[in-house]
């Protein structure tokens, strides 16, 4: 096993692949991607539903077909990867140790390394729902791979909580496979989740969406025998009057997902509240020179076509860095009003044509979103609809930042 | 025929079991569920008590004392995770400092070593986060935290390696004496028979007891419960951290888990219902505003489970534990600090044997030690390495959050007492306890069991019963192959 590689990919899901396969392109050939599951490609090999690749590839695939595209590049590359190999820790100085049945525990020292170990869902545990605790209770994913990978059907009779997309692809899949879903309750008034899954997912099917809702109390004592669920006010306190009993023998959570960067914080990457994920720059370099981070793993997306791009730039920026070092003239923060609740990158360091990617707080109608450097406005747009379930973007060309070179810029929106 | 009959898996009948393993004798444990430390063993705070809250003389203050004593040498024997952290009292007032200087006293009259009074600049230095209201304090340097469940589930392994039977899905329906002997049926027609009985059967010892003609005591059940942070808030306290006790008990504490989680509880509510551990919204309010009141910069984001566990509270305020039928032991009223009285208890059940009669002749095979769950993760690079070239199988990571391997799962499925259940695995290994919460590896946990139990996979459960995880198979019938 060698113990030097340039650039060590931990993960091999959409992000990661694709971060490889640029990181080639732009000239890197020692390159390993470390996967912890037994084949490439994510969590899109349990998302057995079409709709990807429509931005990037211009036809509608389903999920492993486009995960297909970017193996099947790989392995024209011939870029090495390790599968069922689950990495342990990463250092400041890009020592990355990992363990499998092959090769133990090993340790390889990188020259840069690109963190794609992509998120999870958010359990019921975080959520504090009274009741009891019987079987029956999974969050989407988990039924997912049961419905898709195992053939398995978590129940009949199902009450989804949250309305994130795997949460609306989830309705879809238990109906066609037999099931009946009897409600999809949401905490916020606006779904997290894309509108063509509302659409496709449950208007289709006449499942209901029931916004402002919850689930007060989980009911069984082996397995689930029913919810109550109840509206919520403005504060998202259960109203009493309004419970309303539902039997089911499945309740599925899609309350958010989280990035997984437990790696990252070990290593001591800062880690920004809001995405969750690492503080980056243009360049998705996170604080440590050297150490990028790209799809889910730095802020969640809501289309696998943007982790690829995201994965792109972070791949040629890797390839830089190995091979002549990456300039960073510049040192610009990027903040928000807080109607945009984030943006990525955090940070700018070289004068480039970059692409701001941004979510909302709320649902806004007619705004204009801007960009300002010491209330002096240098870019805007508008837009007729933004909602907190679809990433936006704005793109900063170089030219804007003519005289800037270093402060804070704002993204911010205005309802017109 | 056995010598004697152990009603209940719980803590108690852990530690009955091992301490009589070291006898000759023929000895049985039978519990109603699908496992081992299901009951109030399975949710409490963990926390092995110095012994100043019991009242002197009582046996709650000597079994208490006494129990924490042997506790740190009990764990090592069964290589479960005991920490001495120590406990604090906290104070805000001068009626608190005055209950905390009664304590004090209480302590050291109970015999608890090294108890300390604290001003506000000692109490701050120890613990940084202290709300900064809390100007008083209690230490106790001995209190300790432990994993109760792995407790009881060490113990009764260890037990059985040394010969001591359990009987699951046993529950005992009714109870009859005749010429010497008991006759211990259960719901399902099973029968033991047995020359003497422990009911150590928690929430129920007084119904177990009415069963045997005993209805001197009667045991409510008091639910109490919890919330579990993440393993990334494990820095916020290093002790145990109470409020001065009222009349309504000790209250709610901030502690450190032996497994580096934060727990937050437990509430205090009398219910009727002996099987209903269900969590209320109140309860968390409460929670969280009493432990937002004693310690700073608590993150509930970063919540990974709530649950509820049921104390039993028995009708005369101490531990009951006599005897009012031949050969027959209650050992009930077991509630808090039942955990840290627990081998001691065990001594004081076996002493009782001794003065009614049993011969008690030395098991020259007894072995106190047990090789503990988590092992691999103890060892080094190396030794790990030879171990996954042995068996590739320690090199397979099925619990990220845990970072639990294959290898540990199958040994723990192998090993007394065997699990059978997702919940089984969860509290012997780990897997599935993060902060995922068993969102990635549950699918590989239910196949893990179906391949070692031979169970097809839809008959896989999350803790016995009716608790099946997955209803049947989706359109296409999918036949586990093996």
């Amino acid at each position: 096993m060698k113990s030097n590689v340039d650039l060590v990919i931990i993960g091999g899901g959409p992000a990661g692949m694709s971060a490889a396969v640029s990181a080639y392109e732009n000239g890197i050939r020692d390159i390993l991607i470390l996967e912890r599951d037994s084949l490439l490609g994510g969590i899109l090999q349990q998302c057995i539903h079409n709709g990807f690749g429509l931005h990037k590839f211009n036809e509608e695939l389903t999920g492993p077909e486009y995960a297909w595209k970017y193996e099947e590049k790989v392995r024209e590359l011939e870029i090495p990867f390790k599968l069922n190999t689950m990495v342990l820790e990463i250092s400041k100085d890009k020592k990355v140790t990992a363990i499998n049945s092959e090769d133990g525990i090993f340790t390889i020292q990188a020259k840069a390394i690109i963190l794609a170990m992509g998120c999870r869902e958010r359990p019921k545990g975080a959520l504090n729902i009274s009741g009891s605790r019987p079987a029956g209770i999974f969050t989407a994913g988990t039924a997912q791979k049961f419905v898709n990978m195992k053939g398995y059907m978590p129940g009949k009779n199902v009450v989804i909580l949250g309305s994130g997309d795997i949460g609306l692809i989830m309705a879809r899949r238990m109906t066609l496979e037999g099931a009946k879903v009897k409600a999809v309750c949401e905490l916020m008034p606006y779904s997290g989740g894309l509108e063509r899954n509302i659409e496709q997912c449950l208007r289709d099917f006449d499942i209901p969406l029931k916004l402002s809702c919850t689930v007060a109390e989980i009911h069984g004592k082996d397995r689930l025998e029913g919810v109550t669920i109840a509206s919520v006010d403005a504060n998202r306190r259960i109203i009493p009057e309004t419970k309303e009993y539902i039997e089911c023998d499945t309740l599925l959570l899609s309350v958010g997902l989280l990035p997984e960067n437990e790696l990252t914080k070990s290593s001591g990457i800062e880690i920004d509240p809001i995405t969750s994920g690492a503080f980056v720059n243009q360049d998705r370099e996170t604080m440590i020179d050297g150490i990028f981070a790209c799809g889910n793993v730095l802020h969640v997306h809501d289309l696998v076509d943007n982790v690829s791009e995201e994965a792109e730039i972070a791949g040629r920026a890797s390839a830089e860095y190995i091979l002549q070092g990456n300039e960073k003239n510049i040192d610009i923060l990027v903040k928000t009003d807080g109607r945009v609740r984030y943006c990525v990158p955090q940070r700018i360091t070289r004068k480039d044509d970059t692409t701001l990617f941004f979510r909302v707080s709320n649902i806004y109608e007619n705004v204009r979103i801007y960009v300002s450097h010491n209330g002096k406005e240098i870019l805007s747009k508008k837009k007729i609809k933004v909602a907190p379930g679809e990433m936006e973007s704005i793109l900063l060309k170089k030219s804007c930042l003519e005289g800037i070179d270093s402060g804070e810029l704002v993204l911010g929106l205005e309802v017109l | 025929m056995y010598d004697i009959a152990i009603i209940g898996a719980g803590v108690v009948g852990a530690m009955c079991s091992r301490a009589l393993s070291r006898y000759k004798l023929k000895v049985c444990i039978l519990e109603k569920e699908s496992d081992v430390a299901m009951g109030a063993t399975a949710a409490n705070s963990g926390i092995v008590h110095a012994g100043f809250d019991a009242v002197e003389g009582t046996l709650k203050a000597k079994l208490n004392v006494l129990g924490a004593q042997m506790m740190p040498q009990i764990a090592k024997e069964l290589g479960v995770e005991y920490k001495n952290n120590g406990s604090l009292v906290i104070g805000y007032d001068e009626s608190d400092k005055e209950k905390l200087e009664m304590l004090y006293n209480r302590g050291v009259a109970n015999g608890v070593k090294e108890l300390r009074l604290l001003d506000r600049d000692e109490l701050k230095a120890l613990e940084p986060n202290i709300s900064d209201d809390a100007k008083y304090a209690l230490l106790a340097p001995t209190a300790g935290i432990i994993c109760p469940y792995s407790l009881a589930i060490s113990a009764i392994g260890n037990a059985m390696d040394n010969g001591v039977d359990l009987m699951l899905d046993f529950a005992v329906e009714s109870i009859s004496f005749h010429e010497n002997e008991y006759s211990i049926k259960s719901s399902d027609g099973k029968e033991v028979k047995s020359k003497y009985i422990i009911n150590a059967s928690g929430v129920h010892s007084d119904d177990v007891a009415a069963m045997a003609g005993d209805d001197s005591f009667s045991v409510r059940p008091r639910k109490g419960e919890y919330i579990l942070l993440d393993k990334e808030c494990g820095g916020l306290v290093n002790h145990t951290i109470f409020t001065t006790p009222s009349d309504k008990g000790k209250g709610i504490l901030v502690s450190p888990t032996a497994h580096s989680n934060v727990i937050l509880g437990p509430t205090s509510v009398f219910i009727d219902d002996k099987e209903n551990k269900s969590t209320a919204s109140d309860g968390f309010d409460n929670i969280i505003s009493n432990a937002k009141s004693m310690v700073n910069n608590i993150q509930f984001g970063k919540t990974i489970t709530s649950f509820c566990g049921l104390r039993a509270v028995g009708d005369t305020g101490d531990f009951i534990i006599n005897s009012n039928k031949p050969n027959f032991i209650n050992v009930a009223g077991i509630e808090s600090p039942g955990l840290s009285a627990s081998p001691a208890i065990a001594e004081y059940v076996i002493d009782m044997l001794r003065s009614m009669g049993l011969k008690l002749e030395i098991n020259e095979k007894y072995n106190p030690f047990r090789e503990p769950y988590n092992k691999f993760s103890k060892l080094s690079q190396s030794e790990k390495n030879e171990m996954i070239k042995t068996n590739p199988d320690y090199g397979k990571i099925i619990c990220r959050c845990e970072t639990i391997t294959k290898g540990e799962i199958v040994d723990a499925l192998r090993k007394n007492p065997k699990p059978t259940t997702i919940d089984g695995i969860k509290r012997r290994t780990r897997a599935s306890m993060g902060r995922c919460q068993g969102g990635f590896c549950y699918p590989y946990l239910v196949e893990i069991l179906s391949e070692e139990l031979g169970i097809p996979y839809s008959e896989v459960t999350k803790f016995g019963g009716e608790s099946i995880i997955n209803i049947g198979t989706t359109k296409g019938e999918i036949k586990y192959e093996k």
